[in-house]
């Protein structure tokens, strides 16, 4: 067993687990933050991406106590003051999701895409990098098209999570 | 309309929470005291279970206990089911092998569950189903289901002699087979649809709660449909009496027909709550997905179209084996006869057909209703058969459609159907325009001299959905009913609750059963709560599945609009002493026609609930009821257009156009009906090029177990769509509306392969057109 802390959400917590337990695990048992989703074992849908130091990841490749000391954002940090986020504005805007259950993985990997690509994000990027995301309900059609959305309403400015 | 009312464009009620990580799915659950389930499953796909020892699992730490089938049996758990009695040509019933909760004898697909551990943590309960030992005897496999009907085969069931579950016919055999032998032509072809997963973004997972202070069982489970749930778990599996069973499917992650069924699991978590005494949870995980969830589509079928000399279809025959796996599942039984053969006639006047269905066991997983369920195989069939006709008889595709088109409504089919209405030509004509069809031969020379062949394939699909007429399905062998419950309660301070039978997956019900709702009364759809998935709150319900929550789950919420829209009408006329009938509700007020005079909303609401004032003898409140059985199923239909270029050189795919027009009737959210046929149509896509369930023949070994063995569509693998409706209203439900969540997966895969065989010039190609087959397909042709 292992005692981490590390800041999630711009909160300082910390918990005991497993050395085996995986940071999506840690997240969701631990500090009760369901909105990360778990959707396969072999690191291929994404619902699990959160960001880790300012960098999307996906939490069920890490194990927790790798990620000791560093600074989480989960999707429920990442509407501040009751407002949505652009990218999750963007998302209910324009119908990108259905049944949710990719949503936060889908919205945590769009952030950080938006956030090194800026406005100049076109549509083949979009669909490339969401290789790591899959959605099952949507087509990806209107994923995309709010992602491409949230790019130029976010002007290229760089809105992180964090 | 209003602008938040039928035909408004509103965007999702749902969407904050599942944007916000507030989503709360199964898995999410967490009640004090819960613990934890693993399964310990079969490794071989055929098995004798000797023994099982858990003596040496239930030492480890965490574990609370170790339950087998044995102790199942000895509790009176009974048989899963399949709930649609079919029967053969002969007469005889179906042959329903028995499936046990937990195998407690044989194992008959890899995954068949044998024990449960309930432990502490996952990860103790993982560690404990290790140790368990099974010892196993090993059978032979077939997994094949044309090979598992021959002589000498493996034998997965005594009550079913060759494997053979029904051999079952719908149609006219001497007719069709006259109309053959007198053709002028006769297109012959061997139609292969592939099986698939289906994946829901979220895996199954059940929580089963006993409370043995009030003898109380609670079940958070992923279903689509929870009072079906606890229908057949109380009726069928003697888990628990109906009124001391409460099912909760709560968020669930996409269905796409998987979690219609009752699985083992939901009834194991709730035996295995009573014999520990603790809350017992269970999450699948993917690998576990790809193993246990029903699989959809596996048929095999041989096909003869018959013309005569105007290119008039005069028959078509159609004999297909499908595979239903180890156990035959709660609906498998229907989906390759009632929903397949009777859309054989698609959008065409054929006077005679005959079709021959064989059901076969099989050592691999349950094969149940995936998104379309029988109705896109028969697509498949009948599209890519109208192709290869169309070349065959040397004219274009839309030509031959043309010709044969029903152009005259209701439309009385050979095989049970009978079509409401529909405008055919309309769609195929949208979608020919949208696809620029006609400059098709510049872009194939475009692509041509860059080295790169380019194809477009076309399909007209009809589907039957908005499950369905009672008495209808009742005599062609359903175990329910399949109306729609809808109970709407006005609050004294004039917000509204509905309460529908009908449960969300992703098809955003929150927004457009409150959109209803807003359009009849002129309140703001915030005012609207749509409560749904919780047997508590809800009386009863058949669930969503089959594209039926707008065609009859709507329609119920319609009817009880209507109770309480007169009631309403009553309360508002005695206020304003008035006329009732001279009552008119428009923007949220009661108003006495031709005058100034009107009550708000929430002013009448609150008098039906002081009832100081009401109608002599009227009683208080006001809250109604309705149940709603449909008069007939109704009849989406559309066309679809694909283009794609092959590169010749590695035999890659790429669409680069895909386009639907569909006939949905009339809509209630253009938006949300737009993104069901995005991701049907991704579906169908997936499975054209991408998607297929492998079994080793030799050994029943699952080969596509994960995300990095099974190809999951992805956003590179799509392009973005081009979609239009047109609105043919659908005069057997008070909305008019159709289904729209199944019609992208049922047309899409005949119109992307007919464009890849137009592209590469060999019509012999089957699904998935994976690169290598493509491939192999385009040098075979030169």
């Amino acid at each position: 067993m292992a005692k981490i802390t590390m800041t999630v959400n711009g909160r300082q917590v910390s918990g005991t687990c497993d050395d085996r337990t995986l940071l999506v695990h840690f997240i969701r048992e631990n500090l009760g933050l369901t909105g990360t989703h778990v959707g396969c074992e072999t690191s291929q849908c994404g619902a699990c991406v959160i960001h880790m130091d300012g960098l999307s990841v996906k939490s069920c490749s890490i194990l927790a106590v790798q990620a000791a000391g560093s600074s989480i954002t989960t999707i429920e940090g990442l509407a501040k003051d009751g407002e949505l986020h652009p990218v999750q504005a963007a998302f209910k805007a324009h119908h990108g999701l259905q049944c949710g259950f990719c949503t936060p993985g889908m919205v945590m990997t769009a952030v950080d895409m938006i956030a090194r690509h800026g406005s100049k994000l076109d549509e083949a990027t979009v669909r490339a990098e969401l290789e790591g995301n899959i959605c099952r309900c949507t087509g990806y059609h209107n994923i995309v098209k709010a992602i491409l959305a949230a790019a130029t309403e976010m002007g290229g400015v760089r809105q992180a999570a964090e | 309309m209003g602008i938040e009312g039928i035909g408004a464009r509103v965007a999702r009620k749902e969407d904050k929470r599942f944007l916000t990580g507030k989503g709360r799915y199964t898995d999410d659950m967490s009640v004090p005291g819960m613990k934890y389930a693993i399964f310990v499953r079969s490794p071989h796909a055929h098995a004798k279970i000797k023994s099982i020892d858990a003596m040496a699992a239930k030492a480890m730490p965490g574990v609370i206990d170790v339950l087998d089938g044995k102790q199942l049996t000895a509790d009176g758990i009974g048989n899963l089911i399949c709930g649609w009695m079919i029967h053969s040509k002969d007469g005889s019933p179906m042959k329903m092998g028995a499936w046990r909760p937990l195998a407690d004898q044989t194992v008959r697909y890899v995954g068949d569950a044998v024990a449960v551990v309930v432990a502490d943590s996952v990860n103790e309960a993982r560690d404990a189903a290790e140790a368990v030992l099974v010892d196993y005897e090993p059978l032979p496999v077939v997994t094949d289901p044309v090979k598992a009907l021959a002589d000498g085969q493996p034998q997965l069931h005594p009550e079913a002699p060759n494997n053979l579950i029904f051999d079952w016919e719908l149609g006219d055999a001497t007719a069709t087979d006259a109309a053959i032998a007198a053709a002028a032509h006769v297109t012959e072809v061997k139609i292969v649809n592939n099986r698939l997963s289906p994946n829901a973004m979220e895996p199954r997972a059940a929580l089963g709660i006993y409370d043995s202070g009030d003898d109380h069982y609670t079940c958070y489970t992923t279903s689509q449909n929870p009072h079906l749930a606890r229908l057949v778990m109380s009726a069928f599996y003697n888990v628990a009496p109906e009124n001391k069973l409460r099912v909760i499917a709560p968020d669930v992650g996409g269905g796409f027909g998987s979690k219609i069924y009752i699985y083992p699991e939901e009834i194991v978590c709730l035996w295995a709550s009573k014999r520990t005494g603790v809350p017992v949870k269970w999450t699948c995980d993917r690998t576990e997905a790809f193993m246990t969830d029903a699989h959809g589509r596996d048929h095999v079928s041989t096909v003869k179209m018959a013309f005569d000399s105007a290119n008039k279809i005069t028959a078509l025959k159609v004999d297909t084996i499908a595979n239903l796996g180890a156990y035959m599942s709660l609906f498998s039984s229907c989906v390759p006869t009632y929903l397949y053969a009777t859309l054989l006639s698609g959008q065409y006047d054929i006077p005679a057909i005959h079709a021959n269905v064989r059901t076969v066991y099989t050592n691999t997983a349950p094969v149940d209703a995936y998104r379309g369920a029988g109705r896109p195989e028969a697509t498949y069939l009948l599209e890519r058969t109208m192709e290869t006709a169309a070349r065959e008889l040397g004219l274009s595709p839309a030509e031959l459609r043309r010709i044969n088109f029903i152009r005259s409504f209701p439309h009385q089919t050979p095989v049970i159907m009978n079509y409401d209405a529909g405008d055919y030509e309309a769609s195929l004509s949208a979608a020919m325009a949208a696809a620029d069809w006609d400059g098709i031969a510049a872009r194939k020379a475009e692509a041509e001299r860059r080295g790169m062949k380019r194809g477009i394939g076309m399909s007209c699909y009809i589907e039957a959905c908005g499950l369905a007429p009672s008495s209808a399905v009742g005599s062609l062998g359903a175990g329910v009913g399949l109306w729609e419950s809808a109970e709407v309660r006005v609050n004294a301070v004039g917000t509204i609750e509905v309460m529908t039978g009908s449960h969300s997956h992703g098809q955003g019900h929150e927004t457009t059963f409150a959109q209803l709702v807003a359009d009849r009364f002129g309140v703001p759809i915030d005012s609207v709560n749509i409560v749904h998935g919780d047997t508590d709150k809800v009386q009863m319900g058949m669930g969503t599945y089959g594209s039926r929550s707008g065609a009859v789950g709507m329609s119920a919420v319609a009817k009880a609009l209507d109770k309480v829209e007169a009631k309403a009408k009553k309360i508002a006329a005695h206020l304003m002493e008035a006329d009732e009938s001279d009552i008119v509700i428009e923007n949220g007020e009661l108003k006495v026609a031709g005058t100034d005079k009107s009550v708000p909303w929430f002013q009448m609401s609150l008098a039906a609930y002081t009832a100081h004032n009401l109608p002599a003898g009227m009683e208080p409140g006001l809250k109604e009821g309705a149940f709603y059985d449909p008069s007939n199923f109704t009849f989406p239909a559309g066309c679809y257009i694909c283009e794609v270029e092959v590169d010749p050189d590695t035999g890659q795919t790429e669409i680069v156009q895909f386009v639907a027009a569909d006939d949905f009737g009339n809509i209630i959210n253009p938006m949300i009906v737009e993104g069901q046929v995005h991701g049907g149509l991704a579906q169908g896509i997936g499975q054209a090029l991408l998607e297929g369930v492998h079994y080793d023949p030799d050994n029943g070994q699952l080969l596509t177990a994960s995300y990095q063995d099974y190809a999951m569509p992805r956003a590179d693998d799509l392009p973005s769509f081009k979609v239009s409706t047109s609105n043919t209203p659908c005069p057997n439900n008070p909305l008019g509306v159709k289904g729209c969540g199944e019609a992208g997966a049922i047309g899409s895969p005949p119109a992307l392969i007919n464009a890849i065989t137009d592209a590469i010039g060999n019509n012999a190609l089957t699904m998935p057109a994976t690169p290598e087959k493509v491939w192999a397909a385009a040098h075979a042709a030169n």
